[in-house]
């Protein structure tokens, strides 16, 4: 009886952290859809432009910010799972990830210098208004997952451990990992397309 | 470190190679084919994250179908759209 209902339980699937960090994400992605489609339809009207535009970005830093995150997603999920564990080790790996984190604002911080500096400023030209508009609203993105990943960490009691704390770092974890997925999409379209 | 010899860090470095595989395509050219390979790669790195990083393989059915839909929907508008 006890094996058929943890196999009912199974199928039914688990939803990580709370349910309603999921609306939000889907709220989140059908927007960035628009957003995506969007940038899409103007660089085809505008073609010359974004093309030539686009080739004054700095991919390697693109690329940079690209590894960061991914890296910085592969130890939250490794806290998670440690978590889960009630391994000490999750409080150091989810400071690791935070730190990556903190990189790819450091990278993309320097990045906006350098291209205002070069006078690529938010006004020069179609393209530079969906770059700073769509890399700013992720980095806010960015900037919020940060936070809570700040907060799931202060929720460590001294031991390393976080008692009952599962759908916290759970739901944590599945903001950033948004974060990470949505910047794959934004690196895709304005630095390799 | 037995933590590292896992799932998450596979996929991990699959995500990796596939983040340098599209980067090394766009040095190749400007094709349709090589636009619309970037663009799949990126989908399915995508998919990868949200089926293992966030945990969605384990998610109920409904979830798991709504993410993976909407990821496909979008790359296959995305391609029609830069090659209009």
């Amino acid at each position: 009886m006890a094996a058929s209902q943890a196999a009912a339980a199974r199928s039914r699937g688990h939803v990580p952290g709370e349910e309603g960090v999921w609306v939000f994400i889907g709220g989140d992605l059908v927007v960035f859809a628009v957003f995506f489609i969007t940038y899409a339809v103007a660089r085809q009207q505008e073609l010359a432009l974004f093309e030539s535009a686009q080739a004054l970005l700095n991919r390697n830093l693109g690329l940079l910010n690209t590894l960061l995150l991914l890296t910085s997603s592969l130890f939250v999920a490794q806290s998670v799972a440690a978590v889960r564990r009630g391994d000490s080790k999750a409080r150091p790996l989810l400071l690791a990830a935070i730190l990556l984190g903190s990189g790819f604002v450091i990278v993309k911080i320097f990045e906006y210098s350098a291209k205002i500096a070069e006078g690529f400023t938010l006004n020069s030209n179609s393209f530079s208004i969906y770059y700073y508009m769509f890399t700013g609203i992720h980095l806010v993105h960015v900037l919020i997952g940060l936070g809570v990943l700040c907060f799931a960490l202060s929720r460590f009691d001294r031991n390393g451990k976080m008692p009952g704390g599962v759908a916290l770092i759970e739901g944590s974890g599945a903001f950033w990992h948004l974060v990470d997925l949505l910047w794959i999409i934004l690196f895709a379209l304005l630095y390799l397309l | 470190m037995a933590i590292w010899r896992n799932r998450i860090t596979l996929v991990w470095a699959i995500l990796v190679a596939a983040t340098f595989l599209s980067f090394e395509t766009m040095t190749l050219g400007n094709a349709f084919l090589l636009r619309s390979l970037i663009l799949v790669i990126a989908f399915a790195k995508v998919l990868l994250v949200g089926r293992e990083f966030m945990e969605l393989r384990h998610a109920p059915p409904l979830l798991l179908w709504l993410f993976q839909l909407w990821a496909v929907v979008t790359c296959v508008v995305l391609i029609v759209l830069f090659h209009a």
